[in-house]
Formats: structure tokens, C-alpha cells, sequence
């Protein structure tokens, strides 16, 4: 992280480390790009796995100022490190530049994360719903997504004596 | 008029007989758009692929999940953060335990808690009983789906001898919960370590029978050999993990990249590859049959006694003695069971290798009885989303190997 600093300083928002000792840093969302392609082609850093993403929704947190944040991780063999990078946007404007261009992977992540908290990807080329359905209403991982809202595709038929997970009466 | 019939002869019996001009004539072939799926039985998991095809060659193939899709996240950010633990037995339901542990070492991480000696030995030996159930099910069912069913007969008897060594261990078949946070729910049964040597000794022997059916078998051997390649640059870019980043010829093993639990102090191989097609994966998850074996009993000569959990109230259910007994014991336990264990706010990225790679957790906690987040990178999530690149421009026929040697899990993949 030194280095991309030292490379990128205007990219970098934040730094710090994890209870458990991992590091981490808060990068300004169009400055990502530039970051991630520094990390993956810096012949010494070497972060060339790609090994997930996903989004968060502060709105409970203490700090909650931008809404959302998408998290990194990426993986570098040579250093036998993981690198944690964090992406803040506003819930007025998510919108994020796509990973896609430089790693496959990011394109099934990115779908995950339009999905579930509806953040969209800049120069994403397919950026459709991956899990729940196209006639889906909402983003279903944000805070303000009620556990009981259910949209049936067909409806449901009431059972009474089941329990249907948590958040819900068990009355359908 | 000599014996052979000339091209333009009219010939009365066709189907005994080819002139030379039907054999080379032109094949009519159309562009056609075929459903694999859901629940195809060569795609073991429930997922969709459209396949477009141009005769037998796949010029597209897009697979659609979300099938299975229950809303893992969600559930787990809405109960405790024990209670999340039936929910990742579900991801992997093949490897539960795995799934279990993983999770659990990720909230140890948060927590900042060592468990005791003995639990991680015998997390490894649980984990490690899995792994090869898991591995197991994927050498059966790539000889069924290619046409054996004698192999897959075989490994059903080698996985039984598993389920039924966890059964007795964790009390179910299938899905465990069998951790805890801070160690484990119980120590192992009398008499197991003695009945899980000998199921071994005859896993091991009827894997030489396995072995002797598909690895000579000419029609096994060529529908493997040389296809769903996919090298080792795509591999890492796409986010390979596992045994299938491993057959590319990437040396990526989190029990050696990251030793947690005991790892350190076992010695094991990790197999490498040098293809990256289906024969190399395929033969990863032999190789590391023979591994896990030598891990689980190296583990047994060293399993030290001790406790299983650690002793503090506020994160291990108190004693049954001291919940009947004293008020301590009492309000530990209410508090435990209603409000979950106070995870101290913060975040943490851990992973843990399941049977197909890198099964990361972030967790991100507020300091309340409930995690806030479970983000799980599930191996299976990146490795499926490679189908099309692998297998675009390849056979259909080639879409079963491939499908198989990934090992696609739905209820990770689609949470």
C-alpha cells in the first residue's frame, strides 16, 4: 500500500488495519481503475487473483456517510498477500467504474452487487441481475429491504404450521 | 459392369451401402438454442444454460443461477451469529463441515480468539473427512456422467463409510452444525479414531478399483484429455481458487499460503497440475485423496487431550452443571441463547481452503449480538462464471467433463 501511495497519492481517501491485521485503504471511486491496474501489473506487487467483491450498507453503522461502500479483495502471489480495498458512494449517485476491463472475475461480482444493492458499474458490458429475477422491484441486501417483502413470482399458498425463516410471523 | 457401383449409379440399398459421394456430401446443420437446465442430470446443481450451437459447436453459452437462490446474506444478518451456522452448512452440502469451521474462523479472527489445541486438530481431521467426501462425489460422478456407473457404485460405498463416520461424530448425516464459536459442540465419540482408520484403509482400497476403471479406459482418458482447457493467466483473472486453479500449474494452497488451525505442524503435499484441462483436475482431486488421508492420520498419532471449547461464558455455553447450579451459569446461558455473542465492532477478511478453493468470509460487525454483514466467497461463484469462456468455440459433449471437473455447488454459487 506504500507503494500505490507513492505512485497514486491522490487515489488513496484512507488507511488503516483491521482488529485481525489485515490492511486496508479507501480509494476515491474513479481513481479504482488506476489502482487496481497498478496492483495487478506492478511486476513486484503481482496482485493478479482476483478474488471477490461486494457491497455494504452503512445505514445502521455509526458512520454511515456515504451509504455505500464496495469492498475488494485481491490476491497476490508473489507477496502471499491479500490486498483489501474499499470504494465509498453516495446512495444519490453509486455509481462505480467496472473492474471488468481487467479482470474476468469482476464481471459476475459486479452483477452480484447491481443486484442486491442496486450499485452500477461504469463500462460494465452486461450488467444485469445475476441471482434474483429481471421483474424483481428493489435491491434486496439494503438495510432498508424489509426481511418479510416478498415478491412471489406466483403466489404463495398460506401454510400455517411452518416456520419460514427468520423475520417472518411463520403466517405467510 | 464391374462390381462398384459409380457415384452417379442409382443405388437401391443406401443404408448397406455409402457411395463415396454421400460420404463427403455436405452436412445440413442449422443454428439451434438448446436449454440445458435447471436440474439438467449432467449439470449436477441447478442451473440454466442457454447454449447456442452451430451443429455440435457451442458458439455461446450463458449460464443463468439463481435458482436455488434463499437469501443467505440476508438470513444471516438477521439471527445471531451462532445461529448463521445451519445456514453455511447449506452452502457446500457436500463439505458442511468446512463450511462450518470456515465461518467459525472468520468470527474467531473478528473476536480475536485462539481456540483450544485439541478443537483444531480435530477441525482438521473434520475438515479433512469432507474434502474427501466432497472429492469423492466429484470422481463418481464424472465416470457416471461419462457413461460408468460401476466407479460411481463404488464411491458411493467410500462416501457412506464418511457420512456415517460424521454422523456418529456430529449426529447428521448431511448438514452438521457441528462447530461452535470458541471450539467445537462435542469431543469425539469413544471408539471413532479406531472406526475411521479402517473406513479409510478401505477408502483407499477401493479407489486402486476406481482408478483401474476410468484412468485405463480409453473412452474416459479421451473425452478428458485436452478438453475445457483453460490456462493459467485466465485462471487467476477469472479468480480460480482450489484444485482448478492448482491443475493450471498455479501452486495456491491456503493450508500452506496461510497455515490456520494445526496445518503447520502436519505434513501434507499440495499437487500441482500443468494443463489446466479436465484430465489435470480430475487427477488434483485424486491426489488429494491420498493427502487428506495422510493428514487424518498423521492428526490422530498427534491429537493432543484437553478441552474442545474455550472457557469463557461470554463466548461457550457454560456447563450444564453450572447452568442448573448458579445463578452465573444461569444468566450466561439466557444471554447467550437471546442475545447472540457481542461481537466487538470492526471487520475482517479470512479464508479458509474448502474442497474447491478459497472460502473467504468478510464480516462485518456492530458490536451487537448479530453479525451486520456475512459476505462469503464462495470458490464455486468465480469458477462457474468461466463456463462460457472456457467451453465457447468447443463440443457439447465437452460441456459434461467441464461441468463436472469444476464441481459446481449450487447452494454456494447461488447462496
Amino acid at each position: 500500500m506504500d507503494r500505490v501511495s507513492a505512485h497514486l497519492p491522490e487515489a488513496v481517501a484512507e488507511r488503516y488495519v483491521d482488529r485481525a491485521g489485515g490492511a486496508w485503504a479507501v480509494i476515491h471511486a474513479q481513481h479504482l481503475p488506476a489502482v487496481v491496474a497498478f496492483l495487478k501489473n506492478d511486476p513486484e506487487l503481482n496482485f493478479k487473483l482476483f478474488v471477490s467483491a461486494d457491497g455494504v450498507d452503512r445505514l445502521h453503522l455509526a458512520e454511515n456517510d456515504p451509504r455505500f461502500e464496495v469492498v475488494y479483495f485481491l490476491r497476490s502471489l508473489t507477496l502471499n498477500e491479500h490486498v483489501r480495498l474499499k470504494v465509498r458512494v453516495t446512495e444519490t449517485n453509486p455509481e462505480v467504474p467496472s473492474l471488468v476491463p481487467l479482470f474476468k472475475g469482476a464481471n459476475w461480482w459486479e452483477r452480484f452487487v447491481w443486484d442486491f444493492y442496486g450499485i452500477r458499474f461504469t463500462g460494465h458490458p452486461d450488467l444485469r441481475r445475476i441471482l434474483m429475477y429481471e421483474e424483481f422491484q428493489g435491491h434486496p441486501l439494503r438495510k432498508d429491504y424489509a426481511l418479510r417483502d416478498r415478491q412471489p413470482l406466483i403466489p404463495e399458498r398460506p401454510i400455517k404450521d411452518i416456520f419460514r425463516g427468520p423475520g417472518t410471523s411463520g403466517h405467510s | 459392369m464391374s462390381d462398384h457401383p459409380k457415384p452417379e449409379d442409382s443405388n437401391p440399398d443406401t443404408d448397406a451401402y455409402a457411395h463415396e459421394s454421400e460420404l463427403e456430401a455436405h452436412l445440413q446443420t442449422k443454428r439451434m438454442y438448446v436449454n440445458m437446465g435447471p436440474s439438467h442430470p449432467a449439470t449436477h446443481g441447478t442451473v440454466r444454460m442457454r447454449v447456442e450451437l452451430e451443429g455440435e459447436t457451442i458458439l455461446k453459452a450463458d449460464p443463468e443461477i439463481g435458482f436455488l437462490h434463499r437469501g443467505f446474506q440476508k438470513s444471516c444478518e438477521n439471527v445471531t451469529w451462532t445461529q448463521c451456522l445451519p445456514y453455511t452448512d447449506r452452502l457446500n452440502y457436500v463439505s458442511a463441515l468446512m463450511n462450518n469451521f470456515g465461518f467459525l474462523n472468520a468470527v474467531e479472527k473478528l473476536i480475536g480468539l485462539e481456540i483450544p489445541e485439541r478443537a483444531q486438530y480435530i477441525r482438521v481431521i473434520g475438515s479433512e473427512l469432507h474434502r474427501m467426501q466432497d472429492h469423492l462425489t466429484l470422481v463418481g460422478a464424472t465416470g457416471l456422467e461419462l457413461g460408468g456407473f460401476a466407479p460411481f457404485l463404488l464411491v458411493l460405498e467410500g462416501r457412506e463409510l464418511i457420512m456415517d463416520r460424521v454422523s456418529e461424530l456430529t449426529g447428521a448425516r448431511l448438514t452438521t452444525s457441528y462447530g461452535r464459536v470458541g471450539g467445537l459442540n462435542r469431543d469425539l465419540p469413544e471408539g471413532w479414531i479406531e472406526k475411521v482408520l479402517k473406513s479409510l484403509d478401505k477408502i483407499q482400497e477401493l479407489l486402486v478399483e476406481v482408478k483401474g476403471l476410468l484412468l485405463r479406459n480409453r473412452i474416459f482418458v479421451d473425452r478428458m484429455k485436452g478438453t475445457g482447457t483453460i490456462n493459467a493467466e485466465d485462471a487467476l483473472n477469472f479468480g480460480f481458487t482450489g484444485p482448478c486453479l492448482r491443475a493450471t500449474g498455479v501452486d495456491y494452497d491456503v493450508r500452506k499460503a496461510k497455515p490456520y488451525w494445526v496445518y503447520n505442524q502436519l505434513d501434507f503435499d499440495v499437487p500441482i497440475g500443468e494443463h489446466g484441462d479436465n484430465y489435470d483436475r480430475f487427477l488434483m482431486r485424486l491426489e488429494e485423496l491420498h493427502q487428506s488421508d495422510r493428514i487424518i492420520r498423521q492428526a490422530f498419532k498427534q491429537l493432543p487431550g484437553g478441552p474442545i471449547i474455550v472457557d469463557d461464558w461470554r463466548i461457550a455455553l457454560p456447563p450444564k452443571p453450572e447452568v442448573y447450579g448458579t445463578i452465573e451459569g444461569v444468566m450466561s446461558h439466557f444471554k447467550l441463547v437471546m442475545e447472540g455473542i457481542q461481537v466487538p465492532p470492526g471487520e475482517v477478511y479470512d479464508a479458509t481452503e474448502a474442497s474447491n478453493g478459497e472460502l473467504g468470509w468478510y464480516l462485518v460487525s456492530d458490536g451487537r449480538g448479530r453479525p451486520y454483514k456475512v459476505h462469503v466467497r464462495a470458490p464455486g461463484f468465480p469458477i462457474l462464471s468461466s463456463v462460457s469462456h472456457i467451453i465457447e468455440g468447443k463440443m457439447l459433449a465437452d460441456l459434461i467433463p467441464t461441468f463436472d471437473t469444476i464441481n459446481m455447488i449450487g447452494g454456494e454459487v447461488e447462496q
